[in-house]
């Protein structure tokens, strides 16, 4: 990617009293991309995201916002950063029009502009009719759009959200996946998320992180295409033979059988079992009706990467 | 710097006249200062040999009473100042707008101040009225208004440092009146000490840099103990909010 960098992440580490909470992490993150934030609870990514806005500071490392450090000048960094808390800062006594008027101005946005931005923002985030509500009515899935609505009311070119799709029931997180699809374009928008789908159907790159570390940063596409390659298959057998005379196919290292009529086979990556096994079936009349990857899938990837094993990974797939 | 500061200040009175509580306090200390300005009043009028002057018994007597009143409701007002930010989760909002730390504590600071002189100005009506039937000595009137509303500032600038400390505005609001009520009463510590001892006691107390401006004494050293003092308290709760952000 060629295009401008707007959030640079360099060596951040930080620590609660004696607990680390993220150590070393790096990334970069292009205008256009939309970059999901992966990882089990207490991972660290809640943390990162309220460093690179400012809100605590890292003990060690530094952020880059478009060009501004968030340290050295604080005002001109979160100028280009809107950003969602896991819990939505609102004042439940405000209305809705009250609050987005407030957090605008906070923003810095001008008196002759406030109206058409406080508008645009409730108008892109479905806000339109409960503008003169309290917050303190709103239901939790309205909440959470007037939080994403104060979090893009002065259109940053860098959006933060955490976790932005909980409590929203599936018409609206289509609704406001659609919209960060659309913010996505021309912004860069970090989105953190337990929801794996979400990341399929909305990001162009993940990055998995797990007791503080970086352990997967990658486009996923390249994800996708393979880049990881399996080692492991799921194979469905009509007719399935011995589990001794797959053993004895070159490659295959074990056999585990989940039920009469598949199995997960793992192998040498260098070998080419999966060539002997179609061969075999078609010989011997195994009847072969299902082959399936294991662990390209970002799924399978996410649970092997935040159960242990990160070092072996690293040596594999990490650029 | 002083838009975002007359933001967050407007900000805040706002939120504050949104809940009946503001409304409340304001109709609290109105319907108490007018008994008490009656039972002055009256007093004034039944004393047989008059020693001292109207605007002393009624006016100053009952901003003394006043300044006693606001310190038990201050550690109230101030509680929710920085707690609540915190408890919304709206200081994430705050810290993450450009705006700084010094902006968001002055802005609150403000915003609580507008609000004292709001009080002082409805309870001053009463005394001002007796101006339609007597003389009043506007000058102490003036003196007497400066020092409540210097005392309510340092009271301010306590209960937001306070604040600032905690997440829990019933922690903050017995904290600072502890600690209101402990600056009232430090006089006595000095009692039976040596007198240069009880001196300095008797001049880190609250209560006597008011009584000496109450009576119409307007010294420069006075006004500048409570300016002092509110300064130091807002300049920890900047470092405080600050630190915040490193050391959690």
């Amino acid at each position: 990617m060629t295009s401008e960098i707007l959030i640079s992440v360099q060596e951040l580490s930080r620590s609660y009293a004696q607990q680390k909470a993220i150590e070393n992490v790096s990334f970069n993150v292009h205008r256009g991309e939309i970059l999901g934030f992966l990882g089990p609870n207490g991972a660290g990514k809640s943390t990162t995201m309220q460093i690179i806005c400012g809100v605590i500071t890292a003990h060690h490392g530094s952020v880059n916002i478009a060009g501004h450090d968030i340290n050295t000048a604080p005002q001109l960094a979160k100028n280009h950063i809107g950003f969602l808390p896991e819990q939505p800062p609102l004042y439940y006594d405000l209305t809705v029009n009250e609050y987005l008027n407030y957090a605008a101005k906070l923003r810095g946005i001008k008196k002759n502009e406030l109206t058409n931005k406080v508008n645009l923002s409730k108008e892109r985030c479905g806000l339109k009719n409960v503008g003169s509500r309290l917050i303190q009515n709103l239901s939790k899935g309205y909440k959470q759009r007037v939080g994403i609505a104060q979090a893009i009311i002065h259109s940053p070119p860098v959006i933060i959200l955490d976790e932005p799709t909980s409590g929203l029931d599936p018409i609206q997180i289509r609704e406001i996946r659609e919209l960060m699809r659309e913010l996505g374009k021309d912004h860069s928008v970090i989105l953190s998320t337990h929801i794996l789908s979400e990341i399929h159907s909305l990001c162009n790159r993940v990055l998995i992180i797990d007791q503080g570390h970086i352990v997967l940063d990658q486009r996923l596409d390249q994800l996708e295409n393979g880049s990881i390659k399996p080692d492991s298959v799921e194979i469905g057998l009509r007719n399935p033979p011995k589990l001794e005379s797959l053993l004895c196919i070159e490659g295959i290292t074990s056999v585990e059988r989940i039920n009469e009529e598949v199995f997960c086979i793992n192998f040498n990556q260098e070998s080419n079992m999966i060539d002997t096994i179609v061969k075999k079936s078609v010989f011997d009349n195994w009847g072969l009706f299902k082959l399936k990857p294991r662990g390209a899938s970002l799924e399978e990837t996410f649970m092997r990467l935040t159960h242990g094993d990160i070092e072996q990974l690293e040596k594999n797939n990490i650029k | 710097m002083i838009s975002n500061i007359k933001l967050i200040a407007i900000n805040e009175l706002r939120r504050l006249f949104k809940s009946p509580f503001a409304w409340i306090i304001l109709a609290i200390m109105q319907f108490l200062m007018a008994i008490f300005f009656y039972l002055l009043l009256s007093q004034y009028l039944e004393a047989s040999s008059v020693t001292s002057g109207l605007t002393d018994i009624v006016v100053s007597g009952m901003y003394q009473i006043c300044g006693i009143i606001l310190l038990l409701i201050s550690p109230l007002l101030t509680m929710r100042l920085i707690t609540e930010e915190r408890r919304l989760g709206t200081i994430k909002l705050l810290v993450s707008s450009p705006i700084t730390i010094t902006e968001l504590v002055l802005g609150k600071y403000f915003g609580i101040i507008i609000f004292y002189c709001l009080i002082l100005l409805m309870i001053s009506l009463m005394p001002i009225s007796l101006m339609f039937g007597t003389q009043l000595d506007l000058g102490q009137i003036a003196s007497g208004l400066i020092g409540l509303l210097l005392l309510m500032s340092t009271f301010a600038a306590i209960g937001l440092f306070i604040s600032s400390l905690t997440s829990s505005p019933a922690i903050a609001a017995i904290s600072t009146f502890g600690v209101l009520i402990f600056l009232w009463i430090i006089n006595y510590a000095g009692i039976n000490a040596s007198e240069s001892v009880a001196e300095v006691f008797s001049y880190m107390s609250l209560l006597k840099h008011y009584t000496s401006l109450l009576t119409g004494v307007f010294s420069s050293v006075d006004v500048l103990f409570y300016i002092i003092v509110s300064v130091y308290f807002i300049i920890l709760s900047i470092w405080r909010l600050d630190a915040e952000r490193t050391y959690s």
